[in-house]
């Protein structure tokens, strides 16, 4: 064909914008006055905030649309070259890029909360500074802005190469990237602004959530279309979990954010839902943002990443596929016990109990199928510090999936909810399994992407696995003994029969274990920092690999190394 | 290892051959999803409908007064809910500690729900007439001069801060759009009835009486010039758990 | 409305079980069919493939 052939650079110095160019600069250029008029007309100075906040990003990609126009190279860019997918690493660079620098707010805003429940002095006691407004931009940084870039990084780079196809669509990646990213800067300049629908986890507004449905629906599709055009027989199991990920956070995402806004010009939304009603949607929501995003998203990392760290394939495929229907089948059933011993009904949460027991099964069977891809290659645990951390990561996800199903229990459930057991189970799946996993892929993805040989340093790896390690201990420890401790003190009885403590009693004897946790916090940061310095290293002085003709720079709209 | 190296008229004939198929794959795989999640989630929101104990109405309960809305709406932009529930478990210590266990229908107006997750303070579900307008004036502004070991932030800016109160009738009726029984009246009155809760002997607190039962209306923080975010949150704070009364309530009527 | 919880459960208890059962058993039908064995084999390579 006749794109066979390794195109020019030196082609026409000005080209016809394509249909989708033109689309794309039409929509963007449509967009600016509405986004102009209502940032003229609102009487919220945060909303008003985001509306020039979108202008300016309407500007932005009209600007860098009609820039590609000015750039050499053949558009849309072919599929293959020499035979070879050609495919399109420039989102997912930037992607990785954008999780390592969000991961380290998101480190350091948690950081900073667990400084301020040891140190209420911290609020400084002001509006953007306050606990109740900075704890959302923590949870949405880390799984939202650190995990999800992770997630679309990762999954367009598994996809491609599982799938020997490049990327479908010419903007449509971009878009995708771009405009999460773009939803994460709303979303998280809302939260200190004061904008909020005030439900976990999902706290961003009406008008953040109609953009992210938008940029989901379109990153659905470019994996679909990839998919769909793909040169292997057969679907890779990680791509049925990124799937699954992407197809059910929409589902969620659009159930539990349908509100009504109090006007086109106010920030302000009421969700459809009342009461109880909103809160079965919540959960079912919540609990399968953790199923659905940070399980089967990493699980799919882990499904290409480690068989490929270890050059072994995955331990057993068949076992991966009963771990893929049984996980997601029980999965969604588990949200009720968020909600035990509340005024929702009875039988919904001992089907809730039910469920979350059952998920033992499947959780333990991917966490086993992980670690026994490993079996014949123990060894390089000792030399290979990157598999070591994902390696880890399979184990935390063990044991979080063991203590999330003991939790679901009424019984312990009436002891540990609402106190801080339930803070420390989230982050040893959320440290030890979320964001270890994650940094051993993007360890892996790094080199790769940037054709370099190897890391800077596997000593620097090596540091941060251990320093980071020692952190999570403090930390999942110290919020065992809190929470059990408060648990335990909030139900205890004098030999009168009278309640033995006060409330702010409990709250006193909280503040070594706050302490502690924030310690182990601090030296989780400081793993995630030697990281970003290796990986800058790895990118700026690694040694140049042979290049590869498969990873075209020149294509790539932004963000592309100088060649 | 690479399967393309096929001559070049078979391999486009069995790759179209194979694209056929495997597009149907993956959207078998969509549909597999898409049924295996939809039913976890119907059997247990779509009965939570038409049940009884979730949708009873107990006597007492009636929508936020315009006030008492845009109080809440403060409580939500400050994050409250982090760190305060408000669902009393029907547990002994729980109820000796906070009062009768939640119902259902106490949060039957709640858009959102406000149940919380964690108590790093104590629960607010009744906090409502334990303390005194002064009590959580002060708390607000500066929590640890009233309770020395308080890890609560201070928000003294709400005190200072005149409360935005423009869309207050909007706001009614986008909480109706929800289903939230407010009448055309209510959401006509609304900024009167907002200004009337606030303001000591003000004219309109009859008609605001006879559209909001229980409602306490009155200067709030303590400056009665103005009407500021600290009066709506406090008058929001005063009404929770105070609509039903439980001398009343029959709790074994919805007993199975 | 008693009812309809009484028939909600037994249907949940009767219909919901054979459901499960029935996914469960087709999943693991699909996995272990030994017709599906080398089509796995060869799909567990994919991620070792160099282009």
């Amino acid at each position: 064909m006749a794109w066979g052939q390794r195109m020019s650079a030196t082609g026409y110095p000005i080209r016809r914008a394509t249909t989708g160019e033109f689309a794309g600069m039409l929509i963007s250029a449509a967009a600016v006055m509405p986004f102009l008029m209502v940032a003229a007309l609102t009487d919220h100075s945060g909303y008003a905030f985001h509306a020039t906040l979108a202008m300016l990003a309407s500007f932005a990609s009209i600007f860098l649309i009609g820039n590609r126009c000015f750039r050499p190279g053949q558009v849309p860019a072919p599929q293959e070259i020499n035979g070879k997918p050609n495919y399109n690493m420039g989102p997912v660079k930037f992607a990785t890029v954008a999780s390592m620098f969000w991961g380290i707010a998101g480190f350091t805003v948690g950081l900073i909360i667990a400084l301020q429940l040891a140190f209420p002095a911290l609020n400084f006691d002001l509006p953007w500074t306050s606990f109740g407004r900075l704890r959302p931009l923590h949870t949405s940084a880390v799984i939202f802005a650190f995990g999800g870039n992770v997630l679309i990084a990762t999954s367009f780079y598994v996809v491609q190469r599982t799938s020997r196809a490049r990327l479908a669509g010419d903007l449509a990646p971009w878009f995708v990237v771009l405009g999460y990213n773009f939803f994460i800067v709303i979303a998280g300049t809302g939260y200190l602004l004061g904008i909020t629908q005030g439900k976990e986890y999902a706290e961003p507004e009406w008008y953040a959530d109609l953009w992210l449905t938008i940029v989901w629906v379109t990153y659905l599709l470019v994996f679909l279309m990839t998919l769909a055009k793909r040169k292997e027989p057969h679907i890779y199991v990680a791509n049925w979990f990124y799937l699954a990920f992407i197809l059910t956070i929409a589902v969620l995402h659009l159930g539990n954010n349908l509100a009504l806004p109090v006007s086109v010009l106010s920030p302000k939304s009421y969700i459809v839902w009342s009461g109880v009603q909103d809160a079965m949607f919540q959960w079912w929501y919540g609990h399968n943002a953790v199923g659905f995003f940070l399980t089967a998203g990493f699980l799919a990392i882990m499904y290409y990443f480690v068989p490929k760290r270890a050059n072994r394939p995955v331990y057993s495929y068949r076992l991966s596929i009963i771990h893929f229907w049984a996980l997601i089948f029980l999965y969604i059933w588990a949200g009720p016990h968020h909600l035990h011993y509340t005024a929702l009904p009875d039988w919904a949460q001992t089907l809730g109990m039910t469920f979350s027991i059952m998920l033992w099964m499947p959780s333990w069977g991917g966490m086993i199928n992980g670690l026994m891809t490993l079996s014949g290659a123990w060894d390089k645990l000792r030399t290979d510090p990157v598999l070591r951390m994902m390696v880890v990561s399979l184990a935390f996800y063990g044991m979080s999936t063991f203590e999330g199903p003991l939790m679901s229990i009424k019984a312990v459930n009436s002891l540990s909810h609402y106190t801080d057991w339930t803070i420390g189970h989230v982050h040893s799946g959320a440290l030890g399994w979320v964001a270890y996993i994650s940094f051993g892929a993007i360890y892996c993805l790094v080199p790769w992407l940037w054709n370099r040989r190897e890391l800077y340093s596997l000593r620097l790896v090596n540091w941060h696995f251990w320093i980071s390690t020692l952190g999570i201990v403090f930390y999942i420890s110290a919020m065992w003994v809190s929470g059990i401790l408060q648990g335990l003190m909030w139900r205890a009885y004098t030999s009168l029969g009278f309640l033995e403590y006060s409330f702010i009693e409990t709250v006193e004897a909280m503040h070594p274990f706050y302490v502690i946790r924030a310690l182990g916090g601090a030296l989780f940061l400081i793993g995630a920092l030697i990281m970003v310095f290796n990986l800058w290293m790895t990118v700026r002085s690694g040694t140049v690999d042979v290049p590869q003709a498969d990873y075209d720079h020149g294509l790539a709209p932004q963000l592309a190394p100088a060649q | 290892m690479s399967s393309i190296d096929a001559s070049a008229p078979r391999s486009r004939q069995s790759r179209w051959l194979k694209h056929k198929i495997f597009e149907t794959n993956s959207i078998i795989l969509i549909i597999g999803v898409l049924l295996v999640i939809s039913i976890g989630g119907l059997v247990e929101i779509a009965p939570l409908f038409y049940l009884k104990n979730t949708i009873e109405k107990v006597e007492g309960m009636r929508p936020y007064t315009p006030l008492e809305i845009a109080g809440r709406a403060i409580y939500v932009r400050e994050g409250c809910y982090l760190c305060h529930s408000q669902m009393i478990r029907p547990l002994r210590d729980e109820i000796e500690r906070y009062g009768h266990y939640s119902l259902a229908a106490e949060s039957m107006y709640d858009k959102p729900f406000q149940w919380g997750s964690k108590r790093t303070g104590p629960d607010l579900a009744r906090v409502g007439g334990k303390y005194s307008d002064e009590w959580h004036a002060g708390h607000l502004a500066d929590p640890r001069s009233l309770v020395p070991q308080s890890i609560m932030p201070g928000y003294p800016f709400l005190a200072r801060t005149e409360l935005a109160f423009a869309d207050i009738a909007a706001e009614l009726r986008a909480n109706r759009g929800g289903g939230v029984p407010y009448t055309d009246e209510m959401i006509a009155q609304a900024m009167t009835d907002l200004k009337a809760q606030a303001t000591p002997d003000h004219p309109g607190q009859s008609a605001l009486e006879a559209r909001y039962p229980k409602v306490q209306a009155r200067d709030f923080d303590g400056n009665p010039a103005r009407i500021s975010e600290a009066d709506a949150l406090i008058a929001y704070l005063q009404v929770l758990g105070t609509l039903v009364d439980f001398k009343l309530y029959d709790d074994k009527a919805n007993i199975r | 409305m008693d009812t309809t919880y009484q028939w909600l459960a037994s249907f949940a208890q009767s219909a919901g079980l054979l459901y499960f059962v029935g996914i469960f058993v087709s999943v693991c039908a699909y996995a272990f069919w030994p017709k599906n064995r080398a089509r796995f084999e060869q799909a567990a390579h994919t991620p070792l493939q160099e282009d």
